[in-house]
């Protein structure tokens, strides 16, 4: 499909990638505070961020390039049942106005950088806290992959990275450029970078989404077109399957399924580690509770973004592999310039996530396995250099993985992930508002809910795979089809709670809990409650 | 550090936190109930009623959880007011 380079708009691109490493470098200058060898200036930019920051920091950082091309690539695939990502958006608010604060008060009080320390602090099990980080590591690694797999499709579209045929050093070369240069200024400047080259990503991604939502209907003449296109292209037979592509409006059948993906995807989202360093950097308690209510402006741009793909069927766009639909949408349907810009918003728009994700990643590595297990008396110097170097290692794991293994791996893990992530929500979640579940029982809990997700992911079969074939499957004693992890969770839960019972009968050891009820509330400004942290406090008060 | 004067005394539930618990709850049995928006009319500008609904719920939600967080400041500054302790 790549007829030749396209110039003008690889210009434009390459303009905008020259901008933000620009930006990225000189982050490390931006509001600056005078420890900077701590993990907490490096990984948590300072905890310094206020209202608006956060919120193009928390946009840019889970409405990511994969989000922007993988949406409109599930509605151009199936239809209907792709745009579960808007209800899923939407549960994620008000679950957050409800639990974020409060872990945002205890980290603040107890010096937490990692969803893993304060598991520790709360249970007093290094294990429990171990089982969280590693989670959380596996869950990150697929997910900056498929942040390359984002830039691909933008680099694929543009006719940079050459056809099959070539050699694969010249082919992969622009993603090896993109991603050094990502690499060495997050390792110089830490979360500052991508707070900071955020604001450009959003802005360009919200430019091209209003664009493409007025100008594509009207070249296509209509919202009613489009649809009926689509409803006809939807109905056709697809060979592979025997039943039609998809649907405009989901069936009886679909409908558990919808609504589970919406409901575990939400609760899941809160769980991944680069959320919740988004999260932390911010200054205080009230700055997330006011973001939950200005975030939604994503998930409404999520929802424009989605109907993107119904367009890509009516402009008849075909392509065999759906992540390029929109891209290649792009490309049919705006002039050279202009689809430089949208290629730049998608481009940025990984390497914001990506960013984030390595940090966020290389903070659970050097806070949870590395200082409680390897070497418990690190300083924090020692800290922020492990973490800067993990932070490296993480990607050039991301890199080597999207190089060597065929995509559907990194989705098929990326699938997996989201199941893995969900079964830390007891530990995180209910150790917020109470000490009642029992450290091992949360252990055990965990370990059932990652068994059963994993074993029931591996077993759904697709027209084209034979394992890890989708994300959702009949769930048992229900009889409909429901999201994996969703069921996972609920196993998990029940599992939990029988064995808290089963330890409190035979007075299994408790476990001390460093926290007090009013650590969960503490605000800065609060009485008590220091507005500066003592330099990288963390871990050093118990 | 000085002894935290701890506010959040007094009965737990209140009328105004069973108001903000339902404007967070709203969002969840809207969205759920699937079956209550799978259909394609009443069509607006041609878009399908179940994508302009849920895309309608985005801005209720937010609606919402501005409610949820006006009186939850409101019933936290009353509370610190009630104990007569801190000044903000």
């Amino acid at each position: 499909m790549n007829d030749g380079v396209n110039g003008v708009a690889l210009a434009v691109f390459i303009f905008f990638f020259l901008l933000v490493t620009a930006m990225g470098f000189m982050a490390s200058r931006w509001r600056k505070a005078e420890n900077e060898h701590s993990l907490d200036e490096w990984g948590l930019g300072g905890r310094s961020f206020g209202t608006w920051v956060t919120w193009f920091l928390l946009g840019g950082d889970l409405y990511t390039a994969y989000t922007f091309v993988a949406v409109p690539a599930a509605i151009y695939a199936a239809g209907a049942a792709g745009f579960f990502a808007v209800p899923y958006t939407i549960l994620v608010y008000p679950l957050i106005f409800t639990f974020l604060p409060r872990l945002w008060s205890v980290s603040h009080k107890h010096g937490y950088v990692t969803t893993s320390d304060f598991v520790r602090g709360r249970f007093g099990s290094k294990g429990l806290s171990l089982a969280v980080a590693v989670t959380g590591i596996l869950a990150t690694m697929p997910y900056i992959a498929l942040q390359l797999v984002g830039i691909q499709a933008v680099l694929d579209v543009m006719g940079v990275g050459g056809g099959e045929d070539t050699n694969w050093f010249i082919k992969d070369l622009p993603l090896l450029i993109a991603f050094g240069v990502l690499a060495a200024y997050t390792y110089s400047s830490g979360l500052r970078a991508p707070a900071l080259i955020a604001f450009v990503k959003d802005t360009l991604i919200y430019l091209v989404i209003a664009v493409a939502i007025i100008y594509i209907p009207i070249k296509l003449g209509g919202f009613d077109e489009i649809f009926a296109r689509a409803s006809e292209a939807y109905s056709e037979t697809n060979p592979a399957t025997g039943a039609p592509r998809g649907a405009t409006v989901p069936g009886e059948a679909g409908q558990w399924t919808y609504a589970t993906l919406a409901l575990g995807s939400a609760l899941a989202l809160f769980m991944y580690p680069h959320s919740i360093t988004a999260t932390l950097s911010s200054r205080s308690r009230e700055v997330i509770r006011r973001n939950t209510t200005i975030l939604p402006l994503y998930s409404l741009m999520l929802g424009l973004l989605a109907l993107l793909g119904f367009m890509a069927i009516a402009a008849g766009v075909k392509v065999s592999n759906g992540q390029l639909a929109i891209p290649q949408l792009f490309e049919n349907m705006f002039p050279d310039w202009f689809a430089g810009v949208a290629f730049a918003a998608i481009g940025i728009g990984a390497l914001v996530p990506a960013a984030i994700m390595s940090i966020a990643a290389a903070n659970l590595f050097t806070r949870n396995i590395y200082k409680d297990f390897l070497k418990p008396d690190a300083t924090p110097k020692q800290e922020t250099q492990v973490s800067k170097i993990v932070s490296l290692l993480v990607k050039v794991g991301a890199l080597v993985f999207v190089l060597t293994m065929d995509k559907t791996v990194a989705i098929n893990f990326q699938l997996l992930g989201g199941i893995w992530i969900l079964q830390t929500f007891p530990a995180l979640v209910g150790g917020l508002f109470t000490r009642w579940f029992h450290r091992w029982a949360l252990i055990g809990g965990w370990a059932v809910g990652m068994v059963y997700g994993t074993v029931a992911a591996y077993g759904v079969a697709s027209p084209t795979q034979k394992h890890f074939g989708g994300s959702s499957k009949e769930i048992p004693g229900i009889g409909e089809i429901g999201y994996i992890g969703l069921t996972a969770f609920v196993i998990n839960v029940l599992v939990t709670v029988v064995l808290t019972f089963v330890m409190r009968a035979v007075k299994a050891p408790d476990g001390v809990d460093e926290t007090k009820p009013q650590d969960y509330t503490a605000d800065a400004g609060d009485p008590g409650v220091q507005v500066e942290l003592p330099p990288a406090t963390a871990g050093s008060s118990h | 550090m000085s002894q935290a004067p701890e506010t959040r005394e007094g009965p737990v539930v209140t009328p105004v936190r069973v108001v903000i618990a339902l404007c967070l709850v709203a969002p969840f049995v809207a969205m759920l109930w699937v079956g209550s928006y799978a259909k394609t009319d009443p069509v607006f500008i041609g878009i399908p009623f179940f994508y302009w609904y849920q895309m309608l719920w985005v801005l209720l939600s937010t609606a919402l959880t501005m409610i949820a967080y006006k009186l939850w400041q409101r019933d936290q500054r009353a509370r610190s007011a009630a104990k007569g302790g801190a000044s903000q």
